[in-house]
């Protein structure tokens, strides 16, 4: 039993065969209701996956992607806006505040295809400006983190407040947005931006699947484990981390373009503060450091999420917070970096009947002989060396 | 001339309350170099305690004592927060220690237990609690000690929690019935702390109405100030804090109890936490949420300022609050009326307090960029530094 656990084979194929399983069978089985919410949180996982990459590999805590999540939404969201008025009308919100002419930088976005680099391009942009501020005068670890969110608070505040330029705090709907003919919010277009993002959310996983298997990837970990020695060997840092961390944004732009559209409203409070540090805790719950954590980290999460919220609400926030203090003491690689090394075949071993020895006598296996050797060498048990 | 005292006035009032809750946040972090993001929760537990002292007052003691009510409770909540704090060190982030990101992570997960534990606890709750975590501790202590030589040893611990967590859960659902049981202490709502009567007026220095609140926080800041740096300048268990501080494996070598050198900042920051709270409750009416009104603004001063000195602390806040109330108020405009159309309307747009947190917190990026360690950098001669 406990070698059929163990093998490698199973391990490396069976999260992916659970994942391609569920694609294909889910939108026959689960309602509408059911299959948008998996489609939300498919897209929330390519944040996810951005997120592993700057914070498991590179060992940076960006507690503020919610900007370049709420970038990509809002881009998307203001070209849906556009494209479903007449020619010369004004999207409605405006002539509650007054407004008689589209704000300029709304102009470009009556182009799908402007739209479709914004999505991505721009919350690089911002993320690799942002970035390089930060990385060139290495300022790193907490303070990193710290930055990012004083950032998060800047953008929050800022598009909260601007109701004559982007709605406020109201934000901008789009599932009364008519695109191709059909609704946005409408049950057929819903399938199609799930197969959508299925789509995406794999080629988002190959990208960071390709970024970190080479020599990037190297690098990448090596900032991670001992920045200061790599700068010595000769790297610079500052643009790894400038790169993964545009890259990052891109992704995350493209996680809210998708979520955008499937929740139906995109609002500065996809860039509220606890909503950027919960992403963290997708991806640690999943297992930094392994892509397909990080996606499975993102869906599980938030389906537990919503499925807790709609029977007990009060208890949610509890549980959230456990699974913080849980995930960081006792499972700090995650669920799938406990199954890829080996946890389930240890748990099992607490129950299971002890594995027959070849050997005689079965020294190393007696409990007692086990507890008089660990007084022997101290709690911390053979870290003499 | 007036308007200079009158923006100095409030400036310095903002700019106290900052001073006040991010004081035990900047010993703590100089020291352990631990981001504690349950330090805004600590603050509401301040608060709270302040409110439960004044109903006792109103309740239970004599009228003519109710005046000096927010002067015991000062203290109060000192002990209230500091305890709390140790508990937190204790049990979450002596496991941690050496992982920044990582106790980051724990605390956040903390402040939204603690969040959510205002809101929802009642008597039965409490109840519960309390039995749970008392189970917790004593289940493991009565087992015969044959199971402690077990393989699934591992498995006690947890299995225990489990099952006083199920009857803590249990009972306290079953007390729920209970009407008189049921019944939140605190709820949801924001609860409000009537200030004595001592606080409510204002005093006018010159045309300056300076309201006795601000001018009591004011006061208590100055105190707090001096009663810290006395403590860390004067005292025995100060200067072993500002050893390690400086140098923590030289310091344990030498013979400082690092571990108690810990825990005893903790307690010291926590309670200053608790201290702002009472601060805070003065200002309106607090809630479960206080904690994220305040934390960021907090990290921020604590980054502007360095870890090195207190004196950066209070630099940072008091200018970050001088700051935040001139672009705030947009009285530069009363001072220049004459200014040119582009500079005027640009004043007005971030003269709101939002906008104007948006300005200061990117003037703060900039002001990084030349100096990267904030203010009073502590020197040394680390790679890292």
């Amino acid at each position: 039993m406990a070698d059929w656990f163990a093998s490698r084979q199973l391990r490396r194929w069976l999260p992916w065969v659970l994942i391609v399983a569920a694609a294909l069978v889910l939108p026959a089985l689960l309602p509408p209701f059911r299959l948008n919410l998996l489609g939300r949180f498919l897209s929330l996982g390519i944040v996810a996956l951005g997120i592993d990459l700057i914070w498991g590999y590179t060992g940076m805590l960006s507690l503020g992607q919610g900007i370049f999540f709420a970038l990509g939404g809002y881009a998307l969201g203001m070209y849906l806006q556009l494209d479903s008025l007449e020619p010369g009308q004004l999207p409605e919100f405006f002539s509650l505040y007054g407004v008689k002419s589209l704000p300029a930088f709304w102009q470009p976005f009556n182009s799908p295809l402007f739209t479709f680099f914004a999505i991505w391009v721009i919350p690089a942009l911002v993320a690799g400006v942002l970035g390089y501020l930060v990385f060139r005068n290495r300022i790193k670890g907490v303070y990193f983190s710290i930055l990012t969110q004083a950032a998060l608070l800047v953008f929050f505040n800022f598009f909260n407040g601007q109701q004559k330029l982007i709605n406020g705090t109201n934000g901008l709907k789009t599932d009364t947005a008519v695109i191709f003919g059909q609704l946005v919010g409408s049950d057929g277009m819903q399938r199609v931006l799930f197969w959508i993002t299925v789509l995406l959310t794999i080629g988002a996983f190959l990208l960071c699947r390709w970024l970190t298997a080479g020599r990037f990837g190297d690098a990448l970990i090596a900032i991670r484990d001992d920045e200061p020695r790599l700068r010595f060997t000769g790297y610079n840092p500052t643009a790894y981390k400038t790169v993964v961390f545009a890259v990052a944004g891109a992704l995350a732009g493209i996680s809210g373009a998708l979520y955008t559209v499937q929740s139906g409203i995109v609002s500065p409070q996809y860039m509220a503060v606890p909503f950027s540090i919960e992403m963290v805790i997708w991806v640690a719950v999943g297992g930094r450091g392994t892509l397909i954590g990080a996606v499975l980290g993102a869906v599980l999460i938030n389906y537990a999420k919503s499925l807790v919220s709609e029977a007990l609400p009060e208890t949610w926030l509890f549980i959230q917070g456990g699974l913080f203090l849980l995930v960081v003491t006792a499972l700090p690689d995650g669920l799938v970096g406990w199954w890829r090394s080996g946890g389930p075949a240890r748990l099992i071993a607490l129950v299971a009947p002890p594995p027959k020895l070849s050997t005689y006598p079965d020294l190393d296996l007696n409990p007692a002989v086990k507890a008089e050797q660990q007084q022997l060498e101290g709690p911390s048990g053979g870290d003499l060396s | 001339m007036d308007l200079l005292y009158d923006t100095l006035f409030n400036g310095l009032a903002i700019g106290s309350v900052l001073v006040l809750a991010a004081l035990g946040l900047a010993v703590v972090f100089g020291l352990m170099g631990v981001i504690n993001m349950a330090h805004g929760e600590l603050m509401m537990l301040g608060a709270y305690t302040t409110f439960v002292v004044q109903n006792i007052f109103k309740a239970v003691l004599p009228e003519a004592l109710f005046p000096i009510y927010i002067l015991v409770s000062i203290p109060l909540a000192f002990l209230v927060s500091g305890l709390a704090g140790l508990l937190l060190e204790k049990t979450v982030i002596r496991r941690l220690y050496g992982r920044p990101l990582e106790t980051l992570l724990a605390t956040w997960g903390v402040s939204l237990i603690l969040q959510q534990f205002v809101r929802s606890v009642s008597s039965a709750f409490a109840i519960g609690l309390v039995l749970a975590v008392a189970g917790g501790i004593l289940i493991p202590r009565f087992t015969p000690k044959a199971w402690w030589q077990q393989r699934w040893t591992p498995l006690l611990g947890t299995g225990s929690w489990i099952v006083s967590g199920g009857i803590g859960i249990g009972i306290a659902s079953a007390l729920g019935n209970q009407r008189a049981l049921d019944q939140p202490w605190f709820s949801a709502r924001n609860i409000d702390v009537t200030a004595p009567t001592w606080l409510r007026g204002s005093i006018d220095v010159g045309a300056v109405n300076m309201p006795a609140a601000r001018l009591f926080i004011i006061a208590l800041t100055v105190i707090a100030l001096l009663a810290v740096s006395w403590f860390l300048q004067k005292s025995v268990w100060g200067m072993r804090i500002r050893a390690v501080t400086q140098n923590r494996p030289m310091s344990d070598c030498l013979g400082i109890p690092t571990e108690k050198v810990d825990a005893l900042t903790f307690l010291i920051g926590s309670g200053l936490a608790g201290v702002a709270g009472v601060a805070v409750t003065l200002l309106g009416s607090v809630g479960p949420n206080l904690g994220g009104n305040y934390i960021v603004d907090c990290f921020m001063v604590v980054v502007l300022g360095g870890v090195g000195k207190l004196a950066g602390t209070v630099l940072a806040a008091l200018g970050i609050g001088v700051l935040s109330y001139i672009v705030g108020s947009g009285s530069l405009l009363l001072v220049w009326p004459a200014m040119p159309a582009g500079l005027n309307d640009l004043i007005t747009f971030f003269a709101t307090t939002s906008m104007a947190k948006v300005l200061v917190f990117a003037l703060i990026v900039v002001f990084l960029q030349i100096r990267p360690a904030g203010l009073f950098p502590q020197k040394g001669r680390m790679v890292e530094a």
